[in-house]
């Protein structure tokens, strides 16, 4: 007996382009959403925000605190919007959300620091997103007391923070001047995947199944692989344009960085993509309908953007949502294209993200393919 | 009676999904180049034993061939030889009929498939629709679609389930003299039918409710059997016998 015949594998392949070729919006849909996501999400991203808007109360009023009140907006953090004497002025500004932080110099801040009083800044912030405003906050102690340093010259240099015994050096590797779009824009094309390939397989074979063509599918002497595959070769097809259209758009869009090999990225792509349409192919074997295989694949996407590491740094989640993120094929993805475009890592260094994305494919595939009915029962 | 002369031959298959049972024990024999019209009310297991008769569904229990082959474990070999027409049209809406007919046609193998397409077009009468995206279709150009694709791979028997269901009497009368041209061209036809004129056209007829063949025979036995003029009536009579039993 035959088990595989190449012309009912290219049959379905054929029909599936035709069918794909009329159903302009889905077709649309597959080139617009990356490039939709890429201008979203590359261009309106920002990890390291600043000019955060910031109320100024300076009762001391004296040369020091004006320098550093100059001091905290040069810094770029910070964009002064409110300067006033009144503290419970400023207070319902944080409060209305209208500005980020309140500085407030208190009275007499100058005298009691020649008198070496230890008297205290205070900065208030609204830290109902603590993200917003952490990277100012780290910013400003160090800010501050270089502002001081060159006022606190000739007899007042006592007061001034001795410098410590050691100096501590930060470099900001692969990405030294922390921009966002390098890290996220990698990353979209890992999210790009998930969401089309996931959807188009799964709607693909929940499609046949709905408007009972299936049934007759089923009476031919088609095998499953040959449908399966040849359902899904269509899709490999634009999951790589998609890929192409990120490449390109990260390198002449977003100017990021691309160390390592093109090809390597390329060829683990390939399994990114499998992994992804074992997932379209398991949830339409469950799905009764297109609705249902929606659903579905929100349910997987979802928690693949979340706990992947995509929106948020991966080693912030406690140990158990680690583990839900290290079984998801996007979380061993992003450190695959990340690693290869900023870092230059080659074969051996993806290799531990590399393997956990095989296996996922082969069990995920394999109970796809086991799932997939052969007969109406 | 030889065996090369049988196409269908049966014996107590059974179904059921989810503990509620579709069919009981059907026994069923027809011969090569008859039409056995399948009769019965709604959900008495039809569809299922259709199904079953061309491998879609696995039988739980009981036994039997189909054009020679085994129903159980050759299933595969009795796709390729049986035309299968559903109950609801499950064709690619958004390809034409012409397109269509080539997909099936690729899915069997066909030999010469761009002249094998263009004689089925012919054969049918689509030639005017062929090019017409079936979605916008009515259902009587769908029907014949669903017949044509059916028959594209030359088979030996054919099980069409409710097959001109929502299909103006026109329609019908030129569906049935397609049948009749097939069957005497040695093509055996199955064919379930709510319509009491098609079940006349029927060279044998089998009535089955609640999963249970009743009775089978050619229109005259039935007829006489029951003491009755119309087929109808012998429907009622069988369903009255069923009362009776239980």
């Amino acid at each position: 007996m035959n088990f595989w015949s190449w012309g009912r594998f290219f049959a379905v392949v054929r029909k599936e382009l035709i069918q794909l070729k009329r159903d302009r919006l889905t077709f649309a849909m597959m080139v617009g959403v990356p490039i939709m996501q890429l201008t979203l999400f590359g261009f309106a991203i920002n990890n390291d925000p600043k000019h955060l808007p910031t109320a100024v109360v300076d009762a001391d009023r004296t040369e020091m605190s004006r320098s550093l009140v100059a001091a905290v907006q040069n810094s770029g953090y910070f964009h002064v919007t409110w300067t006033g004497e009144s503290l419970a002025q400023a207070d319902r500004r944080v409060e209305r959300g209208e500005v980020q932080f309140l500085v407030h110099v208190p009275a007499g801040f100058t005298r009691a620091l020649v008198r070496g009083e230890h008297p205290a800044l205070l900065i208030e912030a609204d830290a109902s997103d603590p993200a917003a405003g952490s990277n100012a906050l780290a910013a400003v102690d160090a800010l501050v007391r270089s502002a001081l340093r060159d006022d606190l010259t000739g007899p007042l240099a006592s007061l001034a923070t001795a410098p410590t015994s050691f100096e501590t050096r930060v470099h900001r590797r692969y990405n030294p001047e922390g921009i966002s779009a390098y890290n996220i824009v990698p990353g979209l094309m890992g999210v790009i995947l998930t969401m089309t390939m996931i959807m188009m397989t799964a709607l693909a074979v929940t499609r046949e199944t709905e408007r009972g063509t299936m049934e007759n599918l089923l009476a031919t002497p088609a095998r499953p692989l040959e449908v399966m595959l040849g359902k899904i070769l269509p899709y490999v097809a634009i999951g790589n344009v998609q890929v192409g259209v990120i490449l390109l758009a990260a390198a002449l869009l977003f100017g990021v960085p691309m160390v390592g090999s093109l090809l390597l990225l390329l060829l683990l792509t390939q399994a990114f993509i499998l992994a992804n349409l074992a997932v379209g192919i398991t949830i339409s074997t469950t799905a009764r309908n297109q609705m249902q295989a929606m659903q579905m694949t929100l349910f997987f996407f979802l928690p693949s953007i979340l706990l992947s590491g995509f929106m948020f740094p991966f080693r912030g989640m406690p140990t158990w949502a680690q583990w839900i993120g290290e079984a998801l094929p996007l979380t061993h993805f992003l450190r695959v294209v990340r690693g290869i475009l900023l870092k230059g890592n080659g074969l051996a260094d993806v290799w531990p993200h590399l393997w956990p994305l095989l296996l996922f494919i082969t069990v995920v595939l394999g109970l796809g393919l086991s799932r997939f009915r052969r007969t109406l029962d | 009676m030889p065996e090369a002369d049988i196409a269908i031959e049966v014996e107590g298959l059974a179904k059921s999904f989810g503990g509620r049972s579709a069919v009981k024990g059907l026994s069923l024999h027809v011969q090569r180049g008859e039409i056995f019209g399948f009769l019965g009310p709604n959900g008495s297991g039809k569809t299922t034993s259709i199904r079953m008769l061309c491998g879609l569904l696995t039988p739980d229990s009981g036994r039997g061939r189909c054009l020679g082959h085994d129903l159980l474990t050759e299933s595969r070999t009795i796709r390729r030889e049986v035309g299968y027409m559903t109950q609801r049209f499950g064709w690619y809406e958004d390809l034409s009929v012409r397109e269509n007919l080539d997909f099936v046609a690729r899915m069997y193998e066909v030999r010469d498939r761009a002249a094998k397409v263009d004689r089925t077009i012919a054969d049918l009468g689509l030639e005017a629709r062929q090019h017409q995206l079936v979605g916008g279709l009515s259902g009587g150009w769908k029907q014949r679609l669903a017949l044509a694709a059916c028959l594209m791979h030359d088979p030996k028997l054919l099980l069409l389930d409710e097959p001109t269901a929502g299909v103006d009497p026109r329609a019908r009368r030129e569906f049935w003299d397609q049948i009749k041209r097939l069957a005497a061209g040695g093509v055996t036809v199955l064919v379930s039918t709510h319509y009491m004129d098609e079940a006349e056209r029927c060279t044998r007829l089998g009535y089955i409710a609640y999963g249970e063949m009743l009775a089978q025979g050619t229109a005259t036995e039935l007829l006489q059997r029951f003491g009755v003029e119309r087929l109808e009536d012998v429907f009622i009579e069988v369903m009255k016998d069923l009362k009776d039993l239980r």
